[in-house]
C-alpha cells in the first residue's frame, strides 16, 4: 500500500521538476548559454544532493501535506496538486508547486470540514504581487548596475561570455540544490513516518537512513520530470516573456536569488536580529512567480517594448488558477475516494470541552463561563465546533487558536510498536527515552502528550523565545503524533 | 572546468586578433604591389602577389576555424551569428585586397603615369577604411563602447575615397588621346579600387547594427 501512495508523491515530484526547474536554470536555457541537456544534468544531480543533504533535516520534514491526517487523503492532495502543475506545465506556464499543495489542501480542509488555513490563501495573494514586484525592481535596479559596471571595466566579449556562462552555471547548481533541499518534503516528507526503509550504509563510508531513502526517489522524480518534461516552461521563462542577453539572463536568476534569500529566508531573519541589526521583513515570494518578475524587470529597463504582454497576462491567469483548481481536483478526488473506492481519506477530529481543556483554556487567560453549555457535546469537526463557539462568545484570534486547540480530541495511546519505530535523526536519544516512559499511556488531547513528553525530558519543553529550538519541538512532536497515528 | 573555459576563450581571441591582423596586412601588401607594378619592378610585384595569397588561405583558415570554435564550443549565442556575418565581411575585404592584386597580375592594365598618384591616393584611402574597419571591429569585441571613435572615420575615408575616384574618371576620359576601351579599362580598376571603401562602410553600417544589438 505504501508503494501506491507514494506514486502520488512522485508524480507530484515530477511534475515539481518539469515546471520548477524553470526557476533556476530556464534563463541560462532561454539565451543558449547552457544546453538543455547540460542544465537538466546539473540540476537533477543537485536536486537530488540537496533533497539527500539538507531535505532530510530538522526543518519542514512533513511539508505542507503535514496538515492532512490520513495518508489516502494526502495521497489524493499530492495528486491533486501534481495534476494541476501537471496541465499548466504543459500549457508552459511557470507556477508554484507550494500554491498547488496549498490549494489541494484547502479542497481536504473543505471535504473534512477541517478549518481552512485563510493565512495561507491570503500569503498566495500577495506572493501574486509581492514576488514579480520585488523581483522586477531587484532586477532592474541590478542589471542597471552590471550594464553600468561592464562598460567601464572594458571586458572581452569572450571573457564576459565565459563569466556569464559560469555564473549561469553556478547560480543554476546553487538554485537546483535549494529546489531539492527546500521541496522534498512536500514531495515525499509525508510519507516518511510509514516509509518501510531501514538505515543502508555503502561500504562503511556514508549512511542513508530511512527518510533520506525516500527523499532520494522522491528527488529522482523531481530530476526526472525536470530532463523529460522541463524544457517548455524554461523557454516560457528563458524567451518567451521578452528575448534576453545572457548578462539579463544571469541577472534574473541572481535577483531571484537575492530577494528569496532576503524576504523568505527566516535563517538570515533570525542572524540579523540576534545580532542586533535592521532585518528585512519577510514577505511570501514563490521562486516561480520571483523568476517571471525578474524577466519583466529587465524587459521594463530596456524600454518594455519587447515585453510580451499577453503571454504575461496568460501566465498571471495561471497563477491564479494553481490553487483554484487544485481546490477543486482535490475536492472531487477526495469524493470520489471515499465513496467510491471506501477509503479513509481524513480522520474526523471532534472537539469537546472536556474539564482538562476547560482548565488549559482558563490557564491561558481566556474566560470559560460562556463556554459552559458546550461541555456536554461533542462536535464532529472543527467548522462547526467554531461556528457553535462563535455564537457564544467573541474571541480573538489567538484565543480561538487556543481554544481549538485545547478541546480538539484526538484519542492517542502510546504503543512500544510505535516507538520502536521512530527513526527520525531530528529525534535524539533523550527524547526517544521519554516516548519509551510513556509506552502504554493514553491521552484524550494531543496537548496531553505534549505535556507529558515535556515533564519527561527537558528536550521536549518548549523554550520562550527560542523560536528555533520550539519549531524543531514542535515538527518533532508532529513526527511522534504521525508515527503513531499510522500504527493505530 | 574553469581552465578549460578559459583557454578555450584565450584560444578564440588570438585566433580573432591574429584574423583581423591578416586583414590589416592584406591592405599593406596590397598598397605594395601596386607600388611596385605602377613602378614596373614585376618581381617585387610576383613577390607581393604570393604574400598577399598566402596571407588570404591563412585569413580563410581562420575565419573557418573561428566560425567553428562558435558554434562547436557554443560561444555568445547572442551574437554569434552577427560575429560570424562580421567575419565574413572582414574577409571579403581581405578577399577585395588580394582580388585587386590579381587582376592587375591578370589584365596588366596600362596606367599611364599622370594616374600613378590618384590610383595610389585612392587605395590609401580604401586601405585607411578598412584600417578603421578592423579598429572597430577589434573595439567591438574589447570595449564595445569604442566602436563609434572608429566608425564614423570609415565614412570619412570612403567619402576622400569618392572625391578622388571620381577626380580619377573624369581626368580619364578626359583624354583624348587614349581609346575608349583603354579608358574602361582604367575605369574598371579605379571602380575596383573606389569599391573597397564603399564595401568597408557597409561592413560599417553593420557594425554598428551590431553594437546597438549588444548594448545592454
Amino acid at each position: 500500500m505504501f508503494a501506491v501512495f507514494l506514486t502520488s508523491g512522485l508524480f507530484l515530484g515530477w511534475s515539481l521538476g518539469a515546471n520548477d526547474a524553470a526557476n533556476v536554470f530556464g534563463t541560462a536555457v532561454g539565451t543558449r548559454m547552457i544546453s538543455f541537456k547540460k542544465a537538466a544534468i546539473f540540476c537533477g544531480i543537485f536536486v537530488i544532493l540537496g533533497a539527500v543533504i539538507s531535505g532530510a533535516g530538522a526543518a519542514k520534514t512533513l511539508g505542507e501535506l503535514g496538515a492532512v491526517n490520513a495518508i489516502a487523503g494526502a495521497f489524493v492532495v499530492a495528486l491533486a496538486a501534481a495534476i494541476t502543475v501537471y496541465w499548466l506545465t504543459i500549457l508552459g506556464y511557470p507556477v508554484s508547486t507550494t500554491q498547488a499543495i496549498v490549494g489541494a489542501i484547502v479542497g481536504w480542509d473543505l471535504f473534512s470540514g477541517t478549518l481552512i488555513d485563510y493565512g495561507a490563501l491570503e500569503k498566495i495573494v500577495l506572493s501574486w504581487v509581492i514576488s514579480p514586484v520585488l523581483a522586477a525592481i531587484f532586477s532592474a535596479l541590478l542589471y542597471k548596475a552590471i550594464a553600468h559596471l561592464i562598460q567601464h571595466v572594458k571586458v572581452h566579449m569572450f571573457l564576459l561570455d565565459s563569466l556569464t556562462r559560469a555564473g549561469l552555471l553556478l547560480a543554476g547548481i546553487a538554485g537546483a540544490y535549494s529546489l531539492g533541499a527546500n521541496n522534498i518534503s512536500n514531495v515525499v516528507g509525508i510519507f516518511v513516518p510509514i516509509s518501510p526503509f531501514a538505515d543502508v550504509s555503502f561500504l562503511g563510508m556514508f549512511k542513508l537512513n530511512g527518510a533520506q531513502q525516500l527523499f532520494f526517489i522522491g528527488a529522482v522524480a523531481i530530476a526526472v520530470g525536470t530532463f523529460t518534461y522541463g524544457k517548455k516552461v524554461m523557454l516560457t521563462v528563458g524567451q518567451g516573456i521578452t528575448e534576453m542577453s545572457p548578462v539579463a539572463a544571469l541577472v534574473a536568476v541572481l535577483a531571484n536569488a537575492m530577494i528569496l534569500f532576503l524576504f523568505a529566508s527566516q535563517d538570515l531573519q533570525t542572524f540579523l536580529l540576534g545580532h542586533g541589526l535592521p532585518a528585512f521583513p519577510l514577505v511570501p515570494v514563490s521562486s516561480s512567480q520571483a523568476i517571471v518578475g525578474s524577466v519583466i524587470g529587465i524587459g521594463l529597463v530596456k524600454g518594455g517594448r519587447g515585453i510580451r504582454w499577453r503571454l504575461l497576462g496568460e501566465i498571471s491567469v495561471a497563477w491564479m488558477a494553481t490553487p483554484i483548481v487544485a481546490v477543486l481536483i482535490s475536492f472531487v478526488s477526495l469524493f470520489i475516494l471515499q465513496n467510491v473506492f471506501q477509503q479513509k481519506t481524513y480522520i474526523p477530529v471532534e472537539y469537546q470541552v472536556t474539564a482538562e481543556a476547560e482548565q488549559r483554556i482558563r490557564a491561558a487567560g481566556i474566560r470559560t463561563d460562556h463556554l459552559t453549555d458546550l461541555q456536554e457535546k461533542t462536535y464532529p469537526n472543527a467548522s462547526q465546533f467554531q461556528k457553535a463557539l462563535s455564537q457564544r462568545a467573541i474571541l480573538n484570534a489567538r484565543e480561538i487558536s487556543v481554544v481549538m486547540s485545547a478541546t480538539e480530541i484526538d484519542p492517542i495511546a502510546l504503543t512500544i510498536q510505535a516507538a520502536n519505530r521512530i527513526n527520525n535523526p531530528s529525534i535524539t536519544a533523550d527524547q526517544k527515552i521519554a516516548v519509551l516512559g510513556l509506552v502504554g499511556k493514553a491521552f484524550t488531547h494531543r496537548w496531553q502528550l505534549e505535556m507529558a513528553l515535556a515533564e519527561k525530558s527537558p528536550e521536549w519543553k518548549p523554550i520562550p523565545g527560542d523560536k528555533e529550538q520550539n519549531d524543531k519541538i514542535m515538527l518533532d512532536l508532529d513526527y511522534i503524533y504521525r508515527l503513531i497515528r499510522s500504527t493505530q | 572546468m574553469a581552465e578549460s573555459i578559459l583557454k578555450k576563450r584565450i584560444g578564440i581571441e588570438k585566433e580573432i586578433d591574429e584574423f583581423l591582423d591578416q586583414v590589416s596586412e592584406a591592405g599593406l601588401m596590397c598598397k605594395n604591389g601596386m607600388d611596385a607594378y605602377l613602378k614596373g619592378n614585376m618581381e617585387a610585384f610576383a613577390q607581393c602577389l604570393t604574400s598577399i595569397r598566402n596571407t588570404e588561405h591563412k585569413g580563410d583558415a581562420l575565419r573557418r576555424s573561428i566560425e567553428q570554435d562558435l558554434y562547436k564550443k557554443t560561444l555568445i549565442p547572442e551574437s554569434r551569428g552577427d560575429v560570424m556575418e562580421l567575419l565574413e565581411d572582414m574577409d571579403a575585404l581581405l578577399d577585395r585586397f588580394t582580388g585587386l592584386i590579381w587582376q592587375f597580375e591578370i589584365e596588366r592594365p596600362n596606367i599611364c603615369s599622370e594616374f600613378h598618384e590618384d590610383f595610389k591616393e585612392l587605395l590609401q584611402y580604401s586601405i585607411e577604411a578598412v584600417e578603421a574597419d578592423v579598429r572597430s571591429c577589434r573595439a567591438f569585441f574589447k570595449d564595445i563602447t569604442a566602436v563609434a571613435d572608429h566608425i564614423h572615420k570609415v565614412s570619412f575615408w570612403e567619402k576622400e575615397s569618392d572625391k578622388v575616384s571620381t577626380r580619377l574618371q573624369q581626368a580619364i576620359f578626359g583624354r583624348q588621346d587614349l581609346r575608349l576601351s583603354h579608358k574602361m579599362h582604367l575605369r574598371f580598376f579605379t571602380k575596383q579600387v573606389d569599391r573597397i571603401a564603399d564595401e568597408a562602410e557597409d561592413v560599417a553600417d553593420r557594425l554598428n547594427i551590431y553594437v546597438i544589438k549588444r548594448t545592454l
